[in-house]
């Protein structure tokens, strides 16, 4: 009964389009290819909920129907079996999905097709961030590196990839240059795809609406896997080259010119171990800073970027992502991920960031256009 | 030939152990020692029912944390630790122990048999079992930093990555492989006894096409685990080995391949999905009869779709891996067998129906579980061929609808059987009925339960609600529902709170109206001895005549298939009950499997720890309880 009443609720929630307005709801897919997938699944779905209502409705119907009631009779007839009754519900459903079968190879083969002309972006799974590298190609004079968001063109395909080892960085020590698996996954363009290190994958993503799609890593990678998430910008053809063309520039601030922030950066907090904010074009242990202010968030894109939560992050930013970092700045045991606490547990003669110093940084970083 | 016998009296009579044999079979101590299928039967469900218990409120846990958008009840690891503890626990801790532990105690009852093929090792499975589950879950003491988090899937390199690397930290995936390799033998040793003693010791006169479904089904379930055992055991050595002495199988780096250890791990995990589960078809393919007053529908079809099902099982793993990026040939193929699959689980449920068809229903507690166990194991399917349609699973992967869904296969599969079961059959084991009343109550919550926690899943998932998070912002529109989830777990453990409160005080305290030999008017051989059987079951092994042989020695038909009651019902029932056993030889009762099974839990923390003294002591312990066990004779003359 409970099941029913759910399954009714159900009936009224999936028509094609149910279910928020989230930004990250495949059941309303803005990607040309996350809607040849509805339009794939909705069809079966609707088959599967009338057998699923069949088969409840039958069993209630067999439990009510055939009760006993006391003093009746207790003998019925011995039943042993209906030869050919049970060919046909082996028969039925093997028609079933046939049929269902048709459509689901055609559209696997037609997904796997390789796009005609994409843009070509290297997606980096790291933990727990998303690196973006765009390539030099048509319109794209030399190597772009960002992180957290994935501008795109409208109207045109993209073609990612997939890459959980990051070869410009070489090892260090023990620790590879390869990360775990992630999954790239951006529920309104299209279905996911694992990064996986050593594996070359693709995808194509294309949409033709102009907006901002929200990512999530969807496979498991440890500590902060649930806040590695991450944006999909998609811009009309113009307005991409715009931003393009704002990527490829130097900094706004040389790191020279940045006052009291340059010593901090370079010197006092070392952030230049991992960060660079001075060439857009290469790829260093943490996201590339050179345009940060030109994104809307930050942090696995799990925070907007604004001016209080960058120094509350400059600060401690493992209590706004939790992080294996407590060791980082150790240099006996530099095997850690994310970035360290500079209030908290902060290694016995390392310097302590005040707050003037944190907002010193942020200032400085949102300079970064 | 007097010789030969003489010289084999002196050697099983001469004792040379250090340890004296256990006689007793009363007490506490004689749980410790007994070889009786029986014994290790309610241990393995007891022990089964704890870990539901303890899975249960890592599970309740979890609710809490994720009742509010942005939850902050448990941190980021120790959700991570919780999840992968609950998955883990569940299938290796629950699932596989309950159903080993039911089939322990009846699979030789109802082929007419006095014990399993192998009493020792039996009770040696079950101690390592216990051994491997104290093993994990000392991962949980404070100065061990061990609690497995990589997930119960453990993939790599996350989890095979030496621990410097920082991936992961902690000793989790150490404790995880070798706690999980533990595990392994105990299920590879009753999945060997269980094949020999279907195989063997079936009573004279029941043929394989005479024998129950369970039976049947736990006949497949064994196969399937003694060659899906051996495939995770060297996925979790290769970790094992990665992490700890630098072998890099699956580091890329060095031209390892982490989807080989997926490959491996579904290959024994898809196969693993079916041990669960065929237990569960088997348990209500044995109560839908009894309490539908009518033979199963199509016997031999439900038996060879289990056996279908079985096979079928092997060629479907890498539908767990569909975004991978195996290429559009291989996941065509993978799509196609898993929608296969369907057509067996389909014909089976139709069965279920066509034997309650116009049967005579009696709705007891069992009777609802297991049209509960139809019903929602009907969604759960369905689900499943959802993820078949391949480019929608890439959408569905990962998301809380595979959590609805397999859910929907292994509680409201597995897990209502298994209840349906117990209220069949423990009145069998003590003697005593268990509360109808209650019982109804307990059905009724759980299905409730089940359902609120359960089906908004499916929603969340399409929602595009990613699984394994420990939190999810505000503003995407699953906190709502995410609360009503929250409230179906707490009515679920509120359900299980009765069934735990009906056995006490049923069964425990002896409040239950006696049971007596057949209370449902069964059909299988269980039914024909005493409640509780004695140790012997039974006086005289049984000649079995029929299929359902029991049901034929109470009734017969008449020309239109009516049942007729005959005037001798039930004979041999009375002959069974009036022995005192005299003359019969069981087993004798032996400490060396506990002594044995206890030498491996020094040795996993020898090889987490890498630690020297460990090892000595379990090499010192296990290398004494197997070699005693090996000069002890089965069965001890002198009693």
């Amino acid at each position: 009964m409970a099941a029913l009443a759910a399954l009714t609720l159900a009936l009224a929630a999936c028509s094609t389009e149910s279910g928020p307005e989230n930004g990250q709801n495949p059941l309303r897919p803005k990607g040309t290819y996350a809607k040849d997938i509805d339009n794939l699944f909705t069809p079966i779905f609707w088959v599967a909920v009338a057998v699923g209502v069949f088969i409840l409705g039958a069993t209630i119907f067999v439990a009510v129907r055939f009760r006993h009631r006391k003093g009746a009779d207790d003998r019925p007839k011995q039943l042993h079996g209906n030869t050919p009754l049970e060919i046909g519900w082996t028969l039925i459903p093997a028609l079933i999905l046939a049929v269902i079968a048709v459509p689901t190879v055609a559209l696997i083969f037609d997904l796997a097709e390789e796009p005609a002309n994409p843009l070509e972006v290297t997606v980096v799974g790291k933990q727990w961030w998303w690196q973006f590298d765009y390539g030099k190609q048509a319109g794209i004079d030399r190597k772009i590196v960002t992180a957290d968001e994935l501008h795109i063109p409208t109207g045109r395909d993209v073609k990612l990839k997939l890459e959980a080892c990051d070869d410009s960085l070489g090892t260090t020590g023990t620790r590879p240059n390869c990360n775990v698996i992630h999954s790239f996954w951006v529920p309104e363009l299209t279905g996911k795809r694992d990064v996986v290190p050593g594996l070359h994958n693709t995808m194509k993503l294309r949409t033709d609406r102009p907006g901002t799609y929200l990512g999530q890593c969807a496979e498991y990678c440890g500590l902060s896997h649930a806040n590695m998430r991450f944006r999909v910008i998609a811009q009309s053809p113009d307005e991409f080259q715009q931003w393009v063309d704002g990527q490829v520039e130097g900094p706004a601030v040389p790191l020279s010119d940045a006052g009291e922030a340059t010593g901090l950066f370079t010197k006092k907090f070392q952030c230049t171990n991992c960060h660079t904010t001075e060439d857009s074009s290469i790829s260093v242990y943490g996201p590339n800073l050179t345009h940060l202010a030109s994104r809307t968030t930050f942090a696995s894109g799990y925070y907007e970027l604004t001016r209080a939560n960058l120094v509350r992050w400059i600060l401690n930013a493992p209590s706004m992502i939790p992080m294996e970092s407590e060791n980082c700045r150790l240099p006996e045991r530099p095997m850690c991920v994310g970035m360290p606490s500079f209030t908290e547990d902060t290694p016995p003669g390392y310097p302590v960031m005040t707050r003037a110093e944190a907002e010193a940084l942020a200032d400085y970083l949102l300079e970064l256009k | 030939m007097t010789t030969v016998a003489d010289a084999v009296k002196s050697v099983t009579t001469h004792r040379p152990l250090v340890l004296r044999r256990p006689k007793g079979t009363t007490g506490v101590w004689s749980w410790f020692t007994t070889v009786d299928h029986k014994k290790i039967g309610i241990m393995y469900g007891t022990a089964a029912l704890v870990f539901f218990v303890v899975a249960g409120i890592e599970a309740l846990l979890i609710r809490v944390q994720l009742f509010q958008a942005n939850g902050t009840v448990l941190t980021a690891a120790q959700y991570n630790e919780l999840f992968t503890m609950h998955g883990t626990t569940m299938v290796f801790l629950v699932g596989m122990p309950m159903a080993v532990g039911i089939a322990n105690y009846f699979v030789p009852l109802m082929i007419g048999a006095r014990d399993v093929a192998f009493p020792r090792l039996n009770a040696f499975g079950f101690w390592v079992i216990v051994a491997g589950a104290t093993f994990l879950y000392s991962s949980f003491l404070p100065f061990v930093n061990g609690v497995p988090n990589g997930g119960w899937f453990g993939y790599t390199p996350l989890t095979s990555t030496p621990i410097t690397s920082g991936f992961l930290p902690g000793r989790g995936p150490d404790f995880w492989t070798v706690g999980l390799i533990m595990l392994g033998i105990g299920s590879t040793t009753s999945a060997i006894n269980f094949v020999v003693t279907i195989l063997n010791l079936r009573a004279p006169g029941m043929t394989l096409m005479r024998m129950p479904v369970f039976v049947w089904m736990m006949l497949v379930v064994a196969f399937l685990t003694l060659f899906a055992m051996p495939i995770i055991t060297v996925a979790l050595i290769m970790v094992y080995t990665d992490r700890n002495f630098g072998a890099t199988f699956f580091q890329p780096n060095f031209g390892g391949d982490p989807l080989l250890y997926q490959h491996l791990f579904w290959l024994f995990g898809h196969p693993e999905v079916y041990i669960l589960i065929l237990p569960g078809m088997g348990i209500v393919s044995e109560t839908l009869p009894v309490f539908s007053r009518k033979p199963l529908f199509g016997f031999a079809v439900v038996v060879f779709s289990g056996i279908a099902i079985g096979f079928l099982g092997w060629g479907v793993w890498a539908h767990h891996m569909f975004a991978t990026g195996l290429g559009p040939v291989a996941i065509s193929a993978f799509g196609l067998s898993t929608m296969l699959i369907a057509i067996p689980t389909g014909v089976k449920i139709f069965n279920w129906l066509g034997t309650v068809w116009k049967g005579s229903v009696h709705l007891t507690t069992s009777m609802l579980f297991s049209l509960g166990f139809i019903a929602m194991f009907t969604i759960g399917g369905l689900s499943g061929v959802l993820h078949s349609i391949v480019p929608a699973d890439t959408q569905q992967t990962d998301t809380y609808f595979v959590v609805a869904h397999f859910h929907y296969v292994l509680f409201g599969g597995l897990m209502l059987a298994v209840f349906g079961g117990l209220y069949y059959w423990l009145p069998k084991v003590f003697g005593r009925m268990l509360n109808e009343r209650l019982g109804k109550w307990n059905f009724w919550t759980m299905l409730i339960g089940f359902n609120l926690t359960f089906f908004p899943m499916h929603m969340l998932g399409l929602w595009g609600m990613p699984r394994r998070t420990y939190r999810y912002d505000s503003g995407l529109g699953w906190e709502g529902v995410n609360q009503l989830v929250t409230v179906g777990a707490f009515i679920i453990a509120f359900s299980t709170l009765l069934f735990l409160v009906n056995v006490i005080v049923s069964l425990g305290l002896k409040r239950g109206a006696v049971a007596g030999n057949d209370p449902w008017d069964g059909r299988t051989l269980e039914w024909s001895t005493t409640s509780p059987p004695p140790e012997y079951n039974f006086a005289e092994v049984p000649e079995v005549e029929s299929r359902d042989d029991w049901w034929h020695r109470k009734y017969t038909e008449d020309d239109e298939g009516r049942l007729v009651p005959l005037p001798s019902g039930g004979a041999y029932a009375a002959a069974s009950a009036s022995h005192d056993g005299h003359g019969i030889h069981m087993p004798s009762p032996s400490i060396y499997p506990l002594v044995a099974a206890a030498g491996l839990l020094p040795l996993g923390y020898a090889a987490v720890f890498m630690s020297w003294i460990p090892l000595f002591i379990g090499v010192l312990v296990l290398g004494f309880g197997v070699y005693a066990w090996g000069i002890e004779p089965a069965t001890d003359e002198a009693s």
